[in-house]
């Protein structure tokens, strides 16, 4: 960042659990969380695919929740618990939906993933789902232009189970 | 121990491995174009065109420029010099005609084009600014309907197969016939990734570039001509590509933009498109088909005639294989095709996804359906009757060609043998249930390609070669070829590649990367693997003439005798660092007298709501046919994909066009329609052996396009058997059906 920018986006304080840590970071009213991640903090591993909430690359988890992240405005994250797919994995063990969706080829480009991902995750915190069709119908938020949809759903209906016995390791932040 | 083989099991070809970039994909660590920072980084936002014809006249930025943040707004009165003949803008994947060039004049030729880039230090800034920009147009009349325009098509400069035998005759004679219209819609790519370059501009005045693109040597050059730069002072990197199709295959305006604003600022500038400006540059072009198809009361085909009408714009004439199917599919002697383009007010159309055969072979395919249907033979068995086994058009036998082993494995594994022909004679309670089938081809095409490997004293091979992966799987697939060929396990190769630095690559497009690089690959590794010889033939003068085909190799050793030669202590016995060899690969002089194809067979079940219209795919078997398949699991990943695609261009996707203003209204993902994870149901995917020792060394063909063609036709000929209605008009939309 340059020092323009910094000047440029000093507004409002807010304070966010990011992915297990504290930070404390200046936004302007405007900011998505979407740009808040992307352009302030680097954590570019969030995508941007339409920036108007119709394609759900940008899905990160606000305390366990799913939520697009280029329809939520940065300030209204003060006090929020926010994970991405940067916080998902416990260092170098990666989280089990992470896993299963390398075992199952559950992505082409990566473009979609970490939403696809992020989406599961939050899926399985909702405890409302568990069929082939149940996620079929429950991830239609998240689009893939590469169809890798079957490979997707492979990959959620494994690790659901697991997930749903062990709800803690919904991303709410470690 | 075998000669010159590898060790059995330690093969990397045909495992289903994990795709080596998998980790950091699904981490978030891999990063796009439009994703490395730097500290001081511009951003950049375009103004569209807002009309399809006519003149800027003035452009009013004074308010933008009033924005505290926003550093400069460029237009083709401001923007740095460029070059104006039409060659210097022609690329690898160029149309015929004069290419588009960003920013040139003040002509406006098609709405959505840029005419202004506003650059800032943050990105909302930019957007905003962008906001405060005032053209003023001198507006001319427009055209942008093709079914006025086809008027005024022309003959396509395409080398479109001669007229053969009698088609004219043949089919007045025919006991059964076919004479039909389809039609086919603009179509955009839509990768989930948008179009985005990074350009940082070094203190010596180069540029290192993250692009998008499906061609990083492509760019290169391209930029090297527009701008007039030196070769070496310009660096394309894509390590990765969020999807293309295609849309990555011509260098996309947001690159220029994105240099003409860092030379003028020396400054380092990014430009990311919205999904708006997605619908601004290339896309599947619409097309308008005539097919006439007579046979035999057996079903022999007696004649064919294929004539399509596509769109392009008035400055460039873009070209694809649409009627070329019609002609080499199945055997026939009397065949006429022709291809015609109709000049509009838009911009050039581009290859996506199959191009032209995702559209021609909807035509082809459909009729054939009807042409069955006619003549009271199943469907299956008319194309098992009418196989060929060499291509009419070029008169030349196809290396390989297991279709009808697709036919009969495909309708086996559907259950095609239960079908009832009769049109709605199958349902599940309010469901009408519908079954179809359709063949799909798609050329295996070589191009020349380089690739170097490297060997280090750990053993570790490095393999590299410019090309790209846009999700298709060439970083893994070219590792397991590289394994295969030096003998390694795969966690001791790396590939690397997306870099214009690194040796000669064709596009990555067409399904001929494997063939392509992954032949370049093949033959740098067992270079590699002759030079490791070499070396232990110098250090150990009683191997000094053994011969290459008396040496196993496998997990990192030679096997002469029972000597094993670890690859690391070889190098680490020579006087070198790393052993390196560099390969210049061609297609082998063999194929010439072959045609080389991949093929399919596709078979799908619909659920047609009687009451609703409402079509669900319910379960697709696709069997293919594309020469040995280096990795199951990415391989079977890229039909999936291609059978989405179908599905999509059969029953969503269109991007439709309002005639007045002359621009596509449904420029969004909420209105482009494409199918999401509900709208898919069961697919089965599977591959037919195919042995093909002509096509090259691999043996194989490259799949990332067979997967679509066939799927819209197939579909469309489900919908026919579960409602009794044929609708020749894609997408098949509900309100069709009812």
């Amino acid at each position: 960042m340059s020092a323009t920018n910094e000047q440029a986006f000093a507004g409002h304080s807010i304070a966010l659990t990011l992915n297990g840590q504290t930070r404390q970071v200046d936004v302007q009213p405007w900011t998505t969380l979407l740009d808040l991640l992307r352009e302030q903090l680097d954590l570019v591993g969030t995508k941007k695919g339409c920036d108007h909430g119709q394609c759900g690359a940008c899905t990160v988890l606000r305390d366990g929740k799913r939520i697009n992240a280029c329809l939520t405005l940065a300030i209204m994250c003060d006090g929020a618990e926010l994970t991405t797919i940067e916080g998902l994995a416990d260092g170098d063990t990666l989280h089990p939906m992470q896993q299963a969706f390398i075992k199952h080829d559950a992505f082409q480009c990566g473009y979609c993933t970490p939403g696809q991902i992020c989406s599961a995750v939050g899926l399985a915190n909702e405890g409302r789902a568990s069929t082939d069709d149940e996620v079929k119908e429950l991830m239609s938020g998240n689009l893939c232009r590469c169809g890798a949809y079957s490979n997707i759903r492979a990959a959620v209906v494994e690790v659901l189970p697991s997930m749903n016995a062990a709800p803690d390791q919904g991303g709410r932040g470690q | 121990m075998n000669a010159n083989t590898p060790i059995p099991g330690s093969s990397a070809l045909g495992q289903p491995m994990d795709r080596v970039d998998g980790r950091l994909k699904v981490t978030g660590q891999a990063r796009y174009a439009g994703e490395y920072p730097e500290l001081g980084l511009l951003h950049g936002s375009v103004v569209s065109s807002t009309i399809a014809s006519g003149r800027v006249v003035r452009i009013d930025a004074s308010q933008a420029l009033a924005v505290p943040g926003v550093i400069a707004v460029i237009d083709h009165t401001n923007r740095p010099p460029i070059a104006s003949y039409d060659e210097d803008y022609q690329d690898a994947d160029s149309a015929e005609g004069s290419p588009f060039r960003p920013f040139y004049n003040d002509r406006v030729l098609y709405s959505g084009q840029p005419l202004v880039l506003v650059v800032a230090d943050t990105l909302e800034l930019a957007r905003h600014a962008g906001s405060l920009v005032r053209i003023e147009y001198e507006i001319k009349s427009h055209q942008t309907d093709l079914s006025v325009g086809q008027g005024d098509a022309h003959t396509a400069p395409a080398e479109t197969p001669k007229p053969r035998g009698d088609f004219p005759g043949a089919f007045a004679h025919a006991a059964v016939t076919v004479d039909t219209h389809y039609s086919t819609p603009n179509e955009h790519h839509n990768p989930m990734e948008p179009h985005a370059s990074t350009v940082f501009y070094k203190p010596d005045g180069s540029l290192e570039i993250h692009d998008k693109t499906q061609g990083t040597q492509n760019c290169q050059d391209y930029l090297h001509s527009v701008f007039g730069l030196e070769k070496e002072k310009i660096r394309i990197l894509a390590a990765f590509v969020g999807g293309a199709f295609g849309s990555g295959l011509r260098p996309q305006y947001q690159l220029p933009l994105a240099v003409m604003a860092a030379l003028k600022l020396q400054r380092s500038v990014r430009l990311t498109l919205t999904r708006q400006q997605m619908f601004t540059f290339g896309y599947r072009p619409q097309t308008l088909q005539h097919m006439r198809i007579g046979a035999a009361k057996d079903g022999k085909l007696m004649a064919i005639a294929h004539d399509a009408i596509g769109q392009t714009s008035r400055f460039e004439d873009f070209t694809e294989h649409v009627v070329e199917w019609s002609g080499m599919l199945y055997q026939c002697d009397n065949v006429q095709l022709s291809y015609k383009l109709a000049p509009l007010d838009v911009y050039t159309p581009l290859d996506m996804r199959a191009p032209g055969a995702a559209s021609g072979m909807v035509a082809l395919e459909c009729a054939m359906d009807e042409l069955a249907i006619a003549a009271g033979i199943d469907p299956v068995q008319l194309r098992i009757v009418n196989f060929a086994d060499s291509n009419g058009n070029e008169g030349k036998p196809y290396s390989s060609k297991e279709l009808l082993a697709c036919y009969e494995q495909g309708a086996e594994r559907f259950g095609w043998s239960k079908r009832n022909p009769e049109p709605r004679s199958m349902r599940q309670g309010r469901q009408l249930v519908g079954w179809g089938m359709a063949g799909g081809v798609w050329e295996a095409m070589q191009m020349p390609a380089s690739a170097k490997a490297s060997i280090d004293s750990s053993g570790k091979i490095t393999v590299s070669s410019a090309t790209t992966d846009i999700g298709t799987g060439t970083y893994t697939v070219m590792t397991q070829i590289a394994a295969e060929a030096a003998g390694v396990n795969p966690e001791d190769v790396t590939f690397v590649l997306g870099d214009s630095s690194l040796p000669t690559s064709p596009l990555q497009g067409g399904s001929f990367t494997v063939s392509s690089v992954g032949t370049a690959v093949q033959q740098a590794c067992r270079a590699l693997r002759a030079k490791l010889l070499d070396a232990v033939r110098m250090a150990h003068p009683q191997y000094a003439v053994v011969d290459m085909a008396d040496v196993g190799y496998g997990d990192g050793y030679l096997l002469i005798d029972d000597q094993r030669f670890a690859y690391a202590d070889i190098v680490r016995e020579s006087s070198h660092e790393t052993l390196d060899v560099q390969i210049d690969a061609k297609p082998d002089d063999k194929r010439e007298g072959y045609s080389t194809a991949t093929h399919s067979a596709v078979f799908v079940e619909v659920l047609v709501d009687e009451d609703l219209g409402t079509i669900r795919v319910n379960r697709v078997v696709d069997a293919v046919a594309a020469g040995r398949v280096v990795n199951s699991k990415t391989a079977r990943s890229q039909i999936l994909g291609g059978v989405v695609w179908g599905i999509g261009q059969a029953l969503q996707e269109e991007s439709q066009t309002d005639h007045t203003l002359g621009r596509f209204m449904n420029h969004s993902l909420a209105e482009y329609h494409i199918p999401v994870n509900a709208d898919i149901g069961e697919i089965d995917v599977f591959f037919v052996e195919e042995n093909d020792s002509i096509v090259n060394d691999l043996g194989s063909k490259g799949v990332g396009e067979i997967g679509i063609v066939g799927v819209a036709s197939a579909i469309a000929n489900a919908v026919y058997h579960a409602t009794g209605k044929r609708v020749r008009e894609f997408p098949i939309t509900l309100d069709k059906v009812l």
